[in-house]
């Protein structure tokens, strides 16, 4: 973690949510603090997607090297947009700063700067917004709450609309269902047309453009990262798993977030994933491919603009196409989700060319998929459990004590409470919920969503995640709650560290970690240990023979 | 977009609620027809106080009189003339509806105008309405 | 002292003193009287209509419901119908809910530190005042609007006389020689609105959050409700006015016959230009989330967006990679790999 990352109770003690500066919010110029920005981005990924105003900048430069015409860029901008989305129109007019948003962000809560009210977020576009558009805000100015666009602003805008994650909470409070999410993505628009994206962000777009997923691997590596963990299964229990990549004519095409395939631990759920597809291929025949060109789930296109996120997923349904398979699996991911559920189907469909989803282990027919094609493995999972198509030892997961976080985006962007609940309460015995107001839709983000799991942002990430490392640690100290198990890879890509921060006893799982450590596979060894070479409760002895 | 008629729809249905006073009242109102002075009031030329103050304070002026009666036993009011007069609303030849004897185009004729349902007919009655 | 409500309050107190002073003299009452209210209501109405229809004009390229509950996914898992709607009756219901009930402002909760033995703990509570006020105040004010309709009326349609009778229904009546309050009947809808009112303003004030991110157009409506609420209830309770007259005066600007009253003073001047200046101002300000919750995608959309493909009107077409194109970059690391490939060298 980074060096100059204050301590957690120096940050949390400095927290004030009633001291706003004594100027007005227009009055008050950005300060862009080390520790609560990520880095600029690199030309190099900017110039790649052919996007525009690829250069080297730096955020805490005066001159951050725009066009000439910037202003007139962003207005046209800001004017296609409101033709092109209602939303957007909509929430830029009818807002009446009612302040039930306020302290239902994350970013708000964990930092007490009241930019990062909703509202005042959302405001910060609007006042730009009133000036240009409104004639009540071109004649009457301050007064009607409008200011021209100066470069000032831009770099509010900047550094603002880059402290957002996009998680929808403030909207479920609304009494309008304003979306501060639609207005983040908006403004990044905006910002993207002056090349002013953080590498986050740009560079795994590129990378993902390129190579198929946002770590920028290689085929060849995907391969070689997966036959590492089927050796690692293979150590634990003794069963081989056999992955099948880019296999034309199976029944299913498998997509998940890389994040699943490359770091710990999100392997741990990668390999939750191979048992289960090995489970099935031995008893039912499950026949399933995982592709290299389709590698990644997640989509962090959605964060730079509607075109970009369309550009990256555009190869879920050409690669289920080239490959000829009947309908698509999808792994645990979060934005991956909002994008599959809410957009993908718009954007990239009709997908004619595959077949209503339907288990071809249990024949249950997924109705609310049947258009977009494309089936959640927990909804996928909790049907075989609910079936009784899985033998599940529940007893190999006694060390952990779960509580679930629900991800931002399967919860407000979706709805998928109540399935993954059900399929870790099957392979898990402890389990405890957080208290109401912090889970389902009312859940709280990491802190880190929307490509702000950077490293330079540290302090930010934290602040943001406080809530919900504060609920965490309330069903720690209540239930000795060891496990935070979730559905998203950005969650647990960027847990541990909050864990770290606020509640070191608590580690991260995903849900089909669990699955695997639970699941009874055809021919397997003893299990001493977890997916993670950790002793198995009562197992301890055994390890050390 | 498929929408955009409902969003018409909606527009319209409101626009004609809000207009719905103006549309009713196209083919012209009745004009208000002013309450009639009984030949025995307009021969007093006075009430207890001037007429305008008596426009809009009568109903004031009735309620003070109801406690004052009915609390107090007094039964003569005094006006800033020094001119006194029995309290009460319709007994007798020197109560108000003795004076004004025709309720229905004196009182009612303002009241039914503007809406207003005074409750002194929870108790009382017009005179003329027993026999 | 805060600017915001200052300039707020200083420009509704000049448009009172404006009216009142054109209610006062005979050249201006049919400036005041007549030609502004008429003028206020075209603009409301056209204003009103080019809002809401550059709103329609917007495209709705994507289905965004925000999703309150579970989902209707696997037939064993109860859905929530309302907040996860799957229909478009269910939308319907989510809609009437959110516009009569206001439900979404009813989940609100108040986040605050508390200190414990084992640190802070950041609690959320159920903050009810909010919804309360905001409920309190619509719904008095749409009373007291629909129980004016006796002045545009002859004679007085029933429901009107039904709402009157309920609303004046709390006879509360205090009369002395010096204070009379309470005849004409205490309409209980003007007193709630007022201080429905009072209490959304003091809570901008009081707040600090609310009071930080208040603009000079929240407190403005705020006080112009105020004024005419309270102009309204000294005509009624205090001052006086000649009923009668104001109904034919009202009578006559629905009918287009509009003539002025006599001996109707200043006050009435007021009341009835703040209200011309609250329709003007109407279409061009935030109370146009009359009509904007109507129209807001995140509520009035169907949440079943995987099961019935959405269209967007402009689905343009991207630049995208495609697997040919990535496959002759990585061709050779594939076979290498035993990958299948599409093309073999």
């Amino acid at each position: 973690m980074a060096d100059d990352l204050p301590k957690a109770d120096d940050l949390l003690n400095k927290i004030d949510h009633n001291n706003s500066p004594p100027t007005s919010w227009m009055d008050t110029p950005v300060n862009i603090r080390k520790g609560m920005y990520c880095y600029a981005s690199s030309p190099k990924s900017v110039k790649y997607l052919g996007l525009p105003n690829a250069r080297p900048w730096n955020p805490l430069d005066d001159d951050w090297k725009l066009p000439d015409n910037w202003k007139e860029i962003v207005f046209e901008g800001l004017k296609e947009r409101l033709d092109k989305f209602r939303s957007f129109k909509v929430f830029m007019d009818i807002c009446v700063r009612c302040g039930a948003c306020a302290d239902k962000c994350h970013f708000f809560i964990g930092t007490g700067d009241p930019k990062n009210m909703p509202v005042l977020r959302a405001e910060l576009l609007r006042s730009v917004y009133r000036n240009d558009f409104t004639k009540a805000g071109n004649l009457l100015g301050k007064i009607a709450g409008a200011r021209p666009m100066t470069l000032d602003v831009l770099k509010e805008w900047w550094y603002y609309f880059f402290q957002c994650t996009e998680c929808r909470r403030c909207s479920v409070f609304c009494p309008y269902g304003i979306d501060t999410a639609e207005i983040t993505i908006m403004a990044r628009e905006i910002l993207n047309l002056l090349g002013l994206n953080i590498d986050w962000i740009a560079t795994p777009v590129a990378n993902c453009y390129r190579t198929g997923n946002h770590l920028g691997i290689q085929p060849h590596a995907f391969k070689d990262m997966l036959d590492f963990f089927v050796e690692d299964i293979e150590e634990i229990t003794g069963v081989n798993c056999e992955p099948q990549y880019n296999k034309k004519g199976a029944d299913i095409l498998f997509i998940t977030p890389s994040g699943d395939v490359f770091a710990d631990p999100g392997t741990y759920t990668a390999m939750g994933y191979l048992l289960l597809f090995q489970y099935l291929k031995e008893k039912y025949g499950f026949d399933v491919t995982w592709s290299t060109y389709g590698s990644e789930g997640g989509n962090f296109g959605f964060f730079t603009s509607h075109e970009t996120m369309k550009r990256l997923n555009s190869k879920m349904y050409a690669e289920a196409k080239r490959l000829g398979v009947k309908w698509i699996l999808g792994g645990e991911c979060g934005h991956m989700w909002r994008v599959i559920n809410q957009y993908m189907d718009t954007m990239n469909g009709p997908a004619d060319f595959l077949e209503e989803p339907v288990s071809p282990i249990t024949g249950t027919r997924f109705e609310n998929a049947k258009s977009t094609k494309m089936v959640h493995i927990a909804e996928f999972t909790a049907d075989l459990i609910k079936h009784n198509k899985l033998e599940l030892d529940p007893v190999r997961n006694d060390n952990v004590i779960a509580t679930f976080h629900d991800s931002c985006n399967p919860a407000r962007g979706m709805g998928m409470l109540d399935e993954p609940r059900f399929v870790l309460q099957n392979v898990c015995n402890n389990f405890h919920e957080m208290p109401p107001g912090t889970i389902r839709e009312q859940t709280f983000c990491c802190g880190s969503g929307s490509g702000l799991n950077a490293g330079e942002n540290m302090e930010l990430r934290m602040a943001g995640g406080l809530p919900r490392a504060n609920a965490v640690k309330y069903v720690h100290e209540k239930y000795g709650v060891n496990m935070l198990t979730c559905v998203c890879a950005i969650d647990r890509a960027v847990f541990p560290p909050l864990m770290e921060y606020w509640v070191p006893e608590v580690d991260v799982s995903g849900l089909h970690e669990l699955v695997g450590n639970a699941l009874i596979m055809q021919g397997e060894k003893k299990r001493t240990t977890d997916l993670r070479f950790e002793p198995l409760p009562g197992m301890e002895d055994e390890i050390d023979e | 977009m498929n929408d955009k008629k409902l969003i018409i729809t909606g527009v319209i249905i409101f626009i004609f609620i809000l207009i719905f006073p103006f549309l009713y009242n196209l083919g012209g109102t009745t004009e208000f027809i002013d309450p009639v002075l009984s030949e025995k009031a307009k021969a007093a030329k006075f009430c207890v106080v001037p007429k305008e103050d008596m426009k809009v304070e009568h109903m004031q002026i009735l309620d003070v009189w109801r406690d004052t009666v009915v609390r107090k036993g007094e039964r003569v009011y005094v006006n800033s003339d020094g001119k006194k007069f029995t309290m009460s609303l319709s007994t007798g030849e020197n109560s108000c509806l003795g004076c004004h004897n025709n309720k229905a185009e004196f009182c009612d004729r303002c009241h039914d105008y503007a809406s207003v349902r005074p409750y002194c007919w929870d108790c009382h009655t017009d005179p003329k309405e027993i026999k | 002292m805060n600017v915001n409500y200052m300039l707020s309050f200083i420009i509704v107190l000049a448009l009172c003193l404006l009216s009142y002073l054109g209610g006062e003299a005979p050249g201006l009452r049919y400036l005041f009287g007549i030609a502004i209210p008429y003028l206020a209501i075209v603009i409301f109405i056209f204003g009103f209509i080019s809002r809401v229809m550059g709103w329609a004009r917007s495209a709705v390229p994507f289905r965004i419901p925000t999703t309150c509950g579970q989902q209707k996914s696997l037939p064993w898992i109860k859905p929530n119908r309302i907040d996860n709607p799957f229909s478009k009756s269910a939308v319907i219901l989510r809609m009437i809910l959110e516009i009569v009930c206001f439900r979404s402002l009813f989940r609100n909760t108040r986040m605050a530190f508390k200190n414990t033995k084992t640190g802070m703990r950041i609690a959320y509570d159920w903050e009810i005042f909010l919804w309360v006020a905001a409920l309190a105040f619509h719904y008095t004010f749409l009373v007291v609007l629909l129980r004016h309709l006796r002045f545009f009326f002859d004679p007085v349609p029933f429901c009107i006389q039904i709402l009157e009778f309920f609303d004046g229904f709390l006879k509360i009546e205090f009369l002395s020689n010096v204070i009379q309050v309470g005849l004409p009947g205490i309409y209980i809808s003007g007193v709630i609105l007022l201080a429905a009112v009072t209490f959304l303003f003091l809570r901008r004030i009081f707040s600090p959050k609310v009071r930080y991110i208040s603009l000079p157009a929240d407190f403005f409506p705020l006080f112009l409700i105020m004024g005419i609420a309270i102009t309204g209830i000294m005509m009624r309770y205090f001052t006086k006015v000649d009923i009668v007259g104001i109904k034919e005066f009202t009578m006559g600007l629905v009918s287009f016959s509009p003539a002025l009253p006599e001996g109707v003073g200043g006050l009435f001047y007021v009341h009835i230009f703040l209200v011309s200046v609250l329709l003007a101002y109407f279409p061009s300000s935030k109370l146009m989330h009359l009509g904007g919750i109507f129209l807001s995608p995140t509520r009035n959309m169907t949440a079943d967006t995987r099961a019935t493909r959405h269209v967007n009107p402009w689905n343009h077409p991207v630049k995208v990679h495609t697997y040919e194109q990535y496959e002759d970059e990585f061709r050779e690391k594939m076979i290498e790999a035993g990958l299948p490939v599409e093309k073999k060298e």
